[in-house]
């Protein structure tokens, strides 16, 4: 379903931008239309967005949708899985939750799961155990804007994605909004510290 | 917002060893564990590799049902002790019987006892993570908790806020956890009752003292009214209920009479007809029930929190 090349990646010494400004938007237009060709009008379909970083790429693939759709009625919710995560304690600080805002219960309906960046896989886990919560969904697909395909942990696979990277296990994958970034881009750094430091 | 993402204490001892930003962090979880425990599934896998040991040496309706529900929410294994039907009966220590339970492979404890100091005492000597819930007439650090994580939710932040406590101040470990939380708040305290039942030196807490109700009434947004500890009064500090209730209580004349709105709380359990009359405790101005329901997201939050600090 992707329609974008994997990018190979072994050295860097300072992060660079794999995904700009204007192909991002691309990306979001064809990740758009997919779901489209799939759900047509999305009735008994709903989008769901992982607190925090999925629900900046639900948001603007909501928004996008309504736009070309022409109507707003579909469901939309946003979930924080704080709670349902398999590393509570081990990590070294504990998780502060975000907001969870569902209104509406998953039973027989089709879920888009959406997130930023797909890597280990644990994020979704722990989102299909807190979608359960939230009653029996006839069926569950994961949107990504990025797919880091060779780290993940446990068997789990995205049918919507953005761009696919491979890259080591210590390379981190920072994703830029416009709302609280300068443009929208990804950017793919060495390290996680290198990143922090911009 | 709070800035810290995790709670400067290992135990729940009292507020007093608490900062503001323990008290928001903990509010900001019960926000969310608040909107768990209104879906149609309440529960949620956080604490399902812990097992925690409820220990009760006081009776106890609401604290101890309200602290198995938030642990049984979170998916924690849940163990109940009660004084009246175990060993202490036959002589064995606190601390025996607390380290006869932690062998059993316990990570937390949650206690009410008689004696002032005895989760401390026990803080020093045991593994578990310990939370205070009631020690003779020091502290209560969760009702604190959930009393101001109430008026929040009513009248947003605590900060300049005029709280008034009424009734017996001398006995009631939920006013002193009362006093130091509201005042780590911002908000402003007075406690009102006879001079019997008023501590020596109380006003070193920041507090101001009254004695008369009406005037307390008048200044305050908030009356968290308390009960007659009468389990632990050992001599007589008023001459009957019924004058207590005269010149104490609070009654529907009464607040009717102010001309403002008045937010009404109580702690439980209630003495009808003596701190309170029937008819203010269900009306419209008592937020008594909703205190009860923040009070499983409060706990749920504060056992989440001190177990991430494992």
């Amino acid at each position: 379903m992707s329609g974008a090349t994997p990018i190979f990646v072994t050295i860097m010494n300072k992060g660079r931008v794999i995904l700009d400004q204007e192909r991002f938007s691309l990306t979001i237009d064809r990740l758009c239309q997919q779901l489209i060709e799939t759900y047509d009008n999305f009735e008994d379909t709903c989008i769901v967005g992982i607190q925090p970083r999925g629900v900046w790429l639900s948001d603007r693939i909501y928004t996008r949708l309504q736009h070309i759709l022409g109507h707003a009625s579909f469901l939309y919710g946003k979930l924080d899985i704080t709670f349902y995560r398999d590393d509570f304690r081990m990590r070294a600080k504990p998780l502060k939750a975000s907001v969870t805002d569902m209104e509406f219960l998953v039973d027989d309906k089709n879920v888009i799961l959406v997130d930023d960046v797909l890597y280990s896989g644990r994020t979704v886990q722990a989102a299909l155990t807190a979608l359960n919560h939230y009653g029996r969904a006839r069926q569950v697909k994961l949107l990504v804007l990025v797919d880091r395909r060779f780290n993940r942990h446990l068997p789990i696979q995205a049918d919507y994605k953005g761009i696919t990277v491979d890259a080591l296990d210590d390379a981190y994958v920072k994703v830029e909004w416009a709302d609280s970034n300068q443009a929208d881009r990804v950017l793919l750094f060495a390290n996680k510290q290198e990143a922090e430091q911009g | 917002m709070s800035s810290i993402q995790q709670l400067s204490v290992s135990h729940l001892l009292g507020i007093k060893p608490l900062t503001a930003e323990d008290i928001q962090l903990i509010f900001e979880t019960a926000d969310e564990f608040k909107e768990v425990i209104n879906r149609p599934i309440k529960k949620v896998p956080s604490l399902r590799d812990l097992t925690i040991a409820n220990l009760f040496f006081e009776n106890s309706t609401r604290t101890r049902i309200s602290f198995e529900l938030a642990e049984k929410r979170l998916s924690a294994d849940v163990l109940n002790f009660s004084s009246s039907s175990s060993s202490v009966t036959k002589g064995e220590t606190l601390l025996d019987t607390v380290n006869n339970i932690l062998s059993m492979k316990v990570d937390m404890i949650v206690m009410r006892h008689p004696a002032p100091g005895a989760p401390h005492f026990l803080s020093h000597h045991i593994n578990a993570n310990i939370i205070n819930a009631g020690d003779g007439t020091h502290e209560h650090p969760t009702q604190a908790l959930l009393d101001a994580y109430s008026i929040r939710e009513q009248l947003g932040d605590l900060a300049g806020k005029k709280v008034a406590i009424f009734g017996d101040i001398l006995h009631s470990r939920v006013a002193l956890s009362n006093i130091y939380c509201l005042n780590k708040l911002g908000a402003e305290v007075t406690v009102c009752g006879p001079p019997t039942l008023m501590p020596k030196y109380v006003q070193s807490l920041g507090v101001k003292v009254s004695h008369q109700v009406r005037d307390t009434l008048e200044w305050c947004d908030v009356a968290n009214v308390l009960r007659i500890q009468l389990e632990r009064q050992d001599l007589k500090y008023f001459p009957s209920l019924r004058e207590y209730a005269q010149y104490y209580g609070i009654n529907r004349t009464l607040l009717d009479s102010l001309g403002k709105q008045i937010l009404i709380m109580h702690p439980g359990p209630i003495n009808r007809g003596v701190e309170i009359t029937s008819d203010i405790a269900d009306s419209s101005h008592s937020i008594i029930l909703q205190q009860v329901e923040n009070g499983v997201a409060i706990r749920m939050a504060v056992l989440y929190l001190l177990a991430a600090k494992r």
